[in-house]
């Protein structure tokens, strides 16, 4: 019975090990292809069966990039954006989820059942009627139009939320005791508190924002104030003819920066969803 | 230092009242200890007084000056929380200086006093540690410092011994009463602990479902209580109450310590026979729980005797409580020892 045990055991374990790497295979596959197609010539992208690996890397790819499209202007475009998307949201759901959390109002679960229902609209509904708003407007290609309709976050606020209600009552009660406004209890001591959530927040709207392809598509029309997803696509449409290899390498300086963030900050992010309470 | 008054204050959450109705004095300078079980509406009347929680009806005033409307942090009132919620982002310094620096006080003065008062409590060494890496005893010295330095009008404690080991909150006791007499700041402390209440106060108001049952000074409350909930908490093992034996629905009270092991003469006092149902040695002192035909009372006495022993112990008149059927205290003359002596008479049951 006990051997009998021990090789349902083994044989278990193998099956999920097998089944991890295939998951990561699934995964990492088109990533790895990606890479590997931004390093080929042109040539060995169109072979029939196609290699693997490229045979010798051609870095040259990256500069033919540059040579297409403005990369400059479309990553500095994509830089004002996100930031100020990522310091607007901060601005609105840090205030939201505070009080939210900490002050007692008059239909404040409506507000935060409201809040959530925000999260639940998906973006189709609402882009045409603000598609013609910001048309009216006059806010086509302009960096407000590519920034206002995001600086909202309900699920930031909610997440937030969350930490702040685990704030002990006491240390707020202390810092009103010590002559603190509420700007300075907020800023001073409650953000320090929940900082691995802040940095999570930020970073997965960042990304979110970084790979928005749909919304910049529509609202702008010139290099001045398109991003790097827009840039990139414009890639496949320079020449009558693919550039895979190209195109591929447009795609890895688009990510790249996203990475590094990721792996420089993945330890917070793992805290912030793991996190357990504030002692 | 100040005075602080409330005069006809209500507290009500939605329908549910907490505290009806209350009138409270705190002498100015003075260390009082609001004491009693827990729900009894003692944090709730410190809160009001911080600020912390609106008052419903009524008014606070602190020094004479209505401060209903003034909030928690003009009030000038320093407050040691239970948990010391001390902001556990920020260096003990920082946590010291927050008060200070959101007072507006010039820097050079703000580091000379944080200096000063942690020389006090001792800790200048830990500076600059987060809260995180400090011993328990060494946070409620931080709480402590923290209210300290900004030379408040009022000191508020809401329970700062609790979190501690009993060594350490016999030690703190004995900090506490020192710092009082050096600010000679009036202190507002909440405790459920009667022995912190009787060992630290100047005056004690003691409460029960939000009404003040006493106030008085500590030995005033242990000698003279004015009802049978204050004759049961303040003392260990509580106060006896002997019920059924007199007219009129009085009972009759007396201390433990005051039991004797032997026989009273006539007119000096009560007999009642008893057996040792159990002992329990404190070391200086022995506490028996004795069965008598009028119940089990308890009896604190320095005399050793043997489990089981059966024997007559004694209560003087002087150190008897006679209450009413409402609880309440009556005055025991010279009509009421006899009607006593009679109800008692030896062997009765």
């Amino acid at each position: 019975m006990k051997e009998r045990n021990k090789a349902l055991d083994a044989g278990l374990n193998i099956l999920d090990i097998v089944g991890k790497l295939v998951l990561i295979v699934v995964m990492a596959f088109p990533f790895f292809w990606m890479i590997s197609t931004a390093l080929k010539t042109l040539g060995e992208t169109l072979l029939y069966p196609p290699s693997l690996l490229p045979e010798s890397p051609q870095w040259s790819n990256f500069a033919e990039v540059f040579k297409t499209i403005p990369v400059g202007q479309y990553l500095i475009n994509s830089l004002i954006v996100c930031v100020s998307v990522v310091f607007l949201q901060y601005l609105i759901i840090v205030p939201a989820a505070y009080s939210l959390s900490k002050y007692e109002f008059k239909a404040k679960s409506l507000v935060f059942a409201l809040v959530m229902l925000g999260q639940m609209i998906p973006m189709q509904i609402t882009f045409l009627p603000i598609y013609f708003m910001f048309s009216d407007m006059g806010l086509m290609d302009t960096y407000v139009a590519l920034i206002i309709p995001f600086i909202s976050n309900p699920f930031g606020i909610f997440m937030l939320r969350q930490y702040f209600l685990q704030v002990p009552s006491e240390v707020i009660e202390a810092a009103k005791l010590d002559n603190a406004s509420d700007i300075k209890i907020m800023f001073r001591i409650m953000m320090p508190m929940v900082r691995p959530a802040l940095v999570t927040i930020g970073l997965l709207s960042f990304i979110s924002n970084w790979n928005n392809y749909f919304w910049p598509l529509i609202m702008t029309s010139q290099d001045a104030y398109r991003t790097l997803p827009i840039g990139i696509a414009l890639l496949k449409d320079a020449d009558t003819l693919q550039r895979w290899n190209v195109i591929m390498a447009g795609n890895l300086l688009l990510v790249l920066p996203m990475l590094g963030l990721y792996i420089l900050a993945s330890k917070k992010i793992r805290n912030a969803f793991v996190y357990s309470g504030i002692k | 230092m100040s005075s602080i008054s409330l005069k006809n204050v209500k507290k009500a959450y939605g329908n549910d009242v907490v505290i009806e109705n209350l009138n409270l004095e705190i002498r100015d300078g003075s260390f009082t200890v609001l004491v009693g079980p827990s729900g009894c509406g003692k944090s709730t009347t410190l809160r009001m007084i911080t600020g912390l929680e609106a008052v419903t009806e009524g008014d606070v005033y602190i020094d004479g000056q209505r401060v209903n409307d003034v909030a928690p942090g003009k009030r000038d009132i320093s407050m040691v929380f239970q948990n010391y919620a001390l902001y556990p982002t920020m260096t003990v310094e920082e946590n010291i200086e927050f008060g200070l620096a959101n007072k507006k006080v010039p820097k050079e003065e703000r580091k000379r006093r944080i200096n000063e008062v942690c020389e006090i409590v001792g800790l200048t060494a830990y500076l600059k540690r987060k809260p995180a890496n400090l011993s328990g005893g060494q946070r409620q010295r931080v709480a402590l410092a923290r209210a300290m330095v900004k030379d408040p009008k009022v000191f508020m404690m809401d329970e700062p011994l609790s979190n501690l080991d009993a060594k350490l909150r016999a030690q703190m006791r004995v900090e506490l009463i020192n710092m009082h007499k050096r600010m000679g700041t009036t202190f507002v402390y909440v405790t459920h602990d009667q022995v912190e209440a009787m060992t630290m106060a100047d005056d004690i108001v003691l409460m029960d479902n939000g009404k003040i049952i006493q106030q008085s000074g500590p030995k005033e409350l242990y000698h003279n209580p004015n009802c049978i909930y204050t004759a049961q908490f303040v003392g260990t093992p509580q106060t006896n109450i002997l019920d059924g034996r007199l007219p009129d629905g009085m009972k009759l009270g007396f201390r433990p310590e005051k039991v004797r092991l032997h026989t009273m003469n006539e007119g000096e006092g009560i007999n009642i026979p008893a057996s040792v149902q159990t002992k329990e040695m404190l070391g200086s002192e022995i506490i028996y729980s004795l069965d008598t035909p009028y119940g089990v009372i308890m009896c604190k006495s320095e005399d050793d005797v043997e489990d089981g022993t059966i024997l007559m112990v004694g209560v003087k008149f002087d150190s008897m409580y006679l209450f009413g059927a409402d609880t309440m205290r009556r005055p025991l003359g010279e009509a009421e020892r006899k009607m006593i002596a009679a109800a008692f008479r030896e062997g009765k049951a």
